[in-house]
């Protein structure tokens, strides 16, 4: 079981947390100008990184807020996190 | 008779408290400390089980949780039977019971020792192979017989009556193993005063420590000093001493599964402590001492009774002075064979022969041997052995340096030692995502790189030798504690040597004849491995997968490195190169309970109850599961079955009243000033216009244009909404809702809350539902111009503040009633009482799902499944098309989207008026045509109307709204079909005048 560090709570189990998927997968300002390529991309392309991976969590029986976790998808190391809406930090690549 | 085979003294058993058991109904007798094979072997009982395929008979390999062979059932009850258990682990109570496996009608006399005999037509991956023709044969006959003439032990029929426990623990070091790696680094992380959980699979702690009474440590005897490091980590409070505890499983962030045995080895247990007890230990730092597995040795017919490993018969003499054998022959490949040698020599055992495969040995094992007249042969091997349900002798041949063999002559002995060398117990630090390495010099994996926090020390990582076992364990206990301490063990104890072999020894015997297990328990030899070779299998994961080697309950601890050789030397690949197989979670095999814990029966999941679950109970409702819900299904009366109860349930609703539960629909309160631009982006609708006081039917889509949820949301103010969802739904949409507030638009000024445990809600539907409930409420006008169909006022019922909804699920004029769950059961008590007169009835869930069939409404996961948009469910009127965007409005446009031959939702009738289809069959047009058809769509719902007195369904149909009036056919089995023709979904009332009224 992962020991994931919420930036609100500090470090959980992961029974707390609620996977979330890739993060930085902003929605499109305006999807209406988006080709069907583009849109499509947007709706279902996501990285399948083996290593470094910045990747969504929420804290759902906790804070109940959404964040970035930084994980290397070989050993589960967790690099760090950070708050939604926060650019990755340049340690944390 | 039960002490012909013991010393006379010594050993760790109780000679003062004998122990009664029986084996196979065979009335025994053991000692205290005694395992039930210690015991067998001091019986004399060498014959202990039948072989997985086979049904060679087997007798006992190992003196621990490698053991392959000796599995067993132990009896406590008709309930309490737990199969397959390692007769090395199990410790013997008085009246224990316990029986062989995997034979019929007994164990000297097997049926399916028939196998054996026809082991030609049962090779590696026999079941791709032989037994495929007849086709059919296989899963009528073939399947049914193999699965029965193979295999392990049966499971206990009915429940199984034991508790099992399970707590966390967090500690700043786990040390794994108590031998003498594992005591040292207990004793050093001890010392850093850090919160240390030692934990040992074994009854007694210290390893190999426990049967070792040539070697001393610190000038003291090895057992002395063992007991005395015990009592100093005993005393120290911050310090848990573990032992029968089997570390299972290494997760991820040094997370490790323990399981505790507790009252296994009692003959009667305390009630009050559960059988066993998972400890879910989080470790800042993990010392791994868990020691080395002796390989056995890869000849013609190594598997019967009597051919032991050579530590293990050291064990058996000196730990539980049991006497495995009157004349045994050793075949080694390195000195510590002839350890185990001397000490059955000195327990009277005549050493018949020594082996030993090395060419030119020396040292002083060697010359011990020598010394106490043991007749050493170098440059020997074992070509093969008699004895059918013991060993009764074994041929020894001389081999050169090249391979050659000859000079082959038969020996007479009733036991074999086998010391084929070691092999790590890597099988956690693999677990743990660690990288092995290959040690040329050990011929072994041994720990390599490490992702986790967590060293490894003594045998486990190839360090053999005791002194600088327990300074290896001391460093790493040292390191573990964040400090750099060191200690220089002063030990008197034989070297430690690394010899080894791997793969199968030369023989002189016609391979084709010979069998040479290499798995024990899944009875694969050497000859399945080259077979798998020349048939051109290459990964050592499909040899492993094909063969099966490796992947019996023991995991392949004694046999993945045999195999490895023998690919090596079948590949002409060097060991590396062949690869390694994965080592998975359990260690050991560990028992369902361990993992369920309390987590069974009523404690398996939450269960939900809405407030009214007690009057429903006392009017004898039926009760379905909807996700943790107890959902009424329908209030039978007396001599109804439920087609009989939903017809009266919804006949009344129709007629006249009817009272139903919805409090399981999910609630989510949306509360802010931009509530409804919120609900604008969430929601398909438009809500901008939509007034205070009144209602709309909301559709949510996922961000690919396919519905949902859906529900009805309220205008309760310009700022406040109450939404609700499906009952399933609730907590994905609050879930999505949150997702897009806290990282799409943070900047919107909204609250979320939910709401579904807080309000119950009473469904009072029907023509009467106005008149019952007038007179209950106050501050509300229920007239149809002051409240119309879908709007919603607040005020009291019976005294308690409600929200007072005019919706209709069911097509009837009706009223949902939220009020504070508390108040729940008493508000339904009053409505129910007030309705009487007007005829009253409570329905369930099944005339619910009834009534709004009749009228066309879907429920989300009925009628959609995920690939439904609101127009194939005819739903369009309520997409806000001005609305610039919305979740899932780009995906609405894209071209698959609008194909006009998308499935839409239909109504179907069946042709002669009578059938009711079943729900998920298919729809084609033409029933006559030959498998496979093509499908037009399928049945979503279909109910016999009460309303209308015939079957109606619903169905998801290619091009649909274009095809009313069509006849279509819906196949069923055997070739029949069944005639359907399309119809509107709306059945009951198309204009809606009743839900008006």
């Amino acid at each position: 079981m992962l020991l994931i560090p919420c930036p609100y709570c500090g470090e959980r189990p992961e029974l707390e947390f609620r996977y979330g998927g890739q993060a930085h997968i902003a929605r499109p300002e305006n999807p209406a100008a988006l080709s069907e390529e583009d849109w499509a991309g947007f709706l279902y392309m996501r990285d399948n990184e083996k290593g470094v991976h910045a990747e969504r969590w929420r804290h759902v029986h906790g804070c109940a807020r959404f964040f970035n976790v930084v994980r290397d998808t070989t050993t589960d190391r967790i690099l760090g996190s950070y708050k939604a809406g926060e650019t990755r930090p340049e340690t944390l690549r | 008779m039960s002490d012909a085979f013991r010393t006379a003294s010594g050993g760790r058993i109780d000679r003062a408290r004998r122990l009664a058991f029986t084996f196979d109904g065979r009335a025994l007798t053991g000692f205290a400390g005694d395992t039930l094979a210690s015991a067998l072997i001091a019986n004399g009982v060498h014959l202990v089980g039948r072989s997985f395929k086979y049904h060679r008979p087997r007798g006992i390999m190992s003196a621990g949780s490698d053991e392959p062979n000796a599995l067993v059932t132990v009896i406590r009850d008709r309930a309490r039977q737990a199969p397959n258990l390692r007769a090395t682990q199990v410790e013997i109570y008085e009246g224990l019971t316990a029986i062989s496996q995997n034979r019929w009608p007994s164990l000297d006399f097997d049926i399916g020792g028939i196998n054996d005999r026809v082991s030609p037509l049962l090779p590696a991956g026999f079941y791709y192979k032989t037994f495929m023709w007849p086709r059919g044969f296989w899963e009528k006959v073939y399947e049914p017989r193999i699965r029965a003439a193979a295999g392990l032990g049966r499971v206990p029929e009915g429940p199984d009556p034991d508790r099992y426990l399970q707590r966390n623990a967090h500690c700043e070091v786990l040390v794994i193993g108590s031998g003498p790696a594992g005591l040292a680094a207990a004793l050093a992380a001890a010392e850093s005063g850090g919160r240390v959980i030692l934990c040992d699979e074994q009854n007694e702690m210290g390893g190999s420590l426990i049967a070792d009474h040539t070697s001393s440590i610190a000038g003291k005897p090895a057992a002395v000093w063992v007991a005395e490091t015990l009592a100093q980590l005993t005393a120290m409070p911050r310090v848990t001493l573990l032992p029968r505890t089997t570390a299972f499983g290494y997760y991820p962030h040094n997370h490790l599964g323990l399981v505790e045995r507790v009252t296994d080895h009692l003959a009667t247990p305390d009630p009050g402590q559960p059988r066993e007890r998972l400890w879910q230990v989080r470790a800042k730092e993990v010392v791994l001492a868990s020691g080395a597995i002796e390989r056995p040795l890869t000849f013609p017919d190594n598997d019967r009774p009597g051919i032991m490993l050579a530590d293990a018969a050291h064990a058996y003499v000196t730990r539980y002075g049991a006497i495995p054998g009157g004349r045994a022959v050793l075949a080694t490949a390195n000195d510590s064979g002839y350890r185990a040698a001397l000490a059955l020599h000195e327990a009277g055992v005549e050493i018949a022969a020594v082996a030993d495969l090395r060419q030119a040995p020396s040292g002083d094992w060697l010359d011990a041997a020598r010394r106490a007249g043991l007749l050493v042969e170098t440059g020997a091997t074992v070509t093969g052995t008699t004895g059918r349900m013991r060993l009764a002798s074994v041929s020894l041949a001389r081999v050169d340096g090249e391979g050659g063999v000859g000079g082959t002559r038969e020996i007479g002995c009733d036991l074999l030692l086998m010391a084929g060398g070691w092999t790590p117990s890597v099988h956690l630090f693999s677990q743990s995502l660690g990288k092995l390495r290959f040690d040329e010099t050990l011929q072994a994996y041994v720990p390599g790189a490490a992702p986790q926090r967590i060293r490894v020390a003594g045998a486990a990582a190839g360090i053999y030798d005791l002194g600088s076992a327990l300074d290896s364990g001391f460093s790493a206990g040292a390191a573990a504690a964040g400090g750099d301490g060191k200690r220089n063990f002063v030990v008197v104890a034989a070297a430690a040597d690394t010899g080894s072999v791997l793969g199968s020894l030369p023989h002189d015997r016609d391979p084709t004849k010979v069998r040479a297990f290499v798995d024990f328990q899944n009875d694969s030899t050497a000859k399945d491995l080259k077979l798998a070779v020349r048939e051109g299998f290459r990964s050592v994961e499909h040899v492993k997968r094909y063969t099966t080697t490796g992947m019996a309950t023991d995991q392949g601890k004694t046999s993945n490195m045999p195999m490895l050789g023998i690919l090596s030397e079948a590949q002409g690949k060097t060991i590396p190169e062949v690869g390694f197989t994965t080592f998975r979670p359990p260690y050991t095999p560990t028992t369902f309970g361990n993992f369920a814990g309390t987590a069974r029966g009523e404690q398996f999941d939450p269960v939900r109850r809405t407030p009214t679950h007690a009057w429903a109970v006392s009017q004898g409702a039926v009760f379905e599961d909807v996700g943790l819900w107890k959902r009424a299904r329908y209030f039978p009366q007396r001599g109804e079955d439920m087609h009989a109860a939903v017809l009266r349930e919804c006949r009344a609703v129709r007629a006249g009243v009817g009272i139903f539960d919805g409090s399981t629909l999910g609630k989510i309160e949306v509360v802010g000033p931009d509530a409804a631009e919120f609900m604008n982006r969430m929601y398909v609708n438009p809500w901008t216009k939509l007034g205070t006081g009144r209602c709309r039917y909301g559709i949510m889509l996922r961000e690919d244009g396919f519905v949902m949820d859906d529900g009805v949301v309220g205008r309760l103010a310009p700022d406040r909404f109450h939404v609700t969802t499906t009952t399933g739904g609730a907590a994905a949409v609050l879930n999505m809702m949150e997702d897009y507030l806290q990282t799409e638009w943070p900047d919107l000024r909204v609250w979320l809350t939910s709401a579904t445990e807080q309000w119950a809600v009473i469904a009072v539907q029907g023509p009467a539902a106005r008149a019952v409930l007038e007179p209950l409420v106050e501050g509300i006008d229920l007239s149809a111009v002051a409240l119309p169909h879908m709007a919603l006022a607040e005020g009291t019922i019976c005294g308690v503040p409600t929200r007072l909804f005019r919706v209709s699920f069911t097509g009837e004029l009706g009223f949902e009633i939220n009020v504070p769950s508390d108040y729940g059961q008493a508000v339904w008590e009053a409505v129910y009482a007030a309705g009487i007169p007007h005829g009253i009835t409570p329905y369930g869930t099944e005339s619910m799902h009834v009534l709004r069939a009749e009228k066309g409404f879907i429920i989300v996961g009925q009628e959609t499944d995920g690939t439904v948009t609101p127009d194939d469910a005819g739903l369009t009127w309520a997409v806000g098309k001005a609305k610039p965007d919305f979740v899932g409005k780009r995906s609405l446009s894209r071209s698959g989207m609008m194909d006009a031959n998308r499935k839409q939702l239909v109504g179907l009738m069946s042709a002669d008026n009578v059938t009711v289809l079943e729900e998920g069959v298919q729809i084609v047009a033409d029933p006559n045509q030959p498998v496979p058809m093509s499908v037009l769509g399928h049945v979503t719902s279909s109910y016999l109307s009460p309303s209308l007195g015939h079957p109606i369904a619903l169905a998801l149909l290619a091009g649909g709204r274009a095809r009313h009036g069509e006849t279509l056919h819906v196949p069923m089995p055997g070739g029949r079909s069944i005639a359907v023709q399309v119809v509107p979904p709306v059945f009951y009332d198309p204009e809606g005048t009743r839900l008006n009224g």
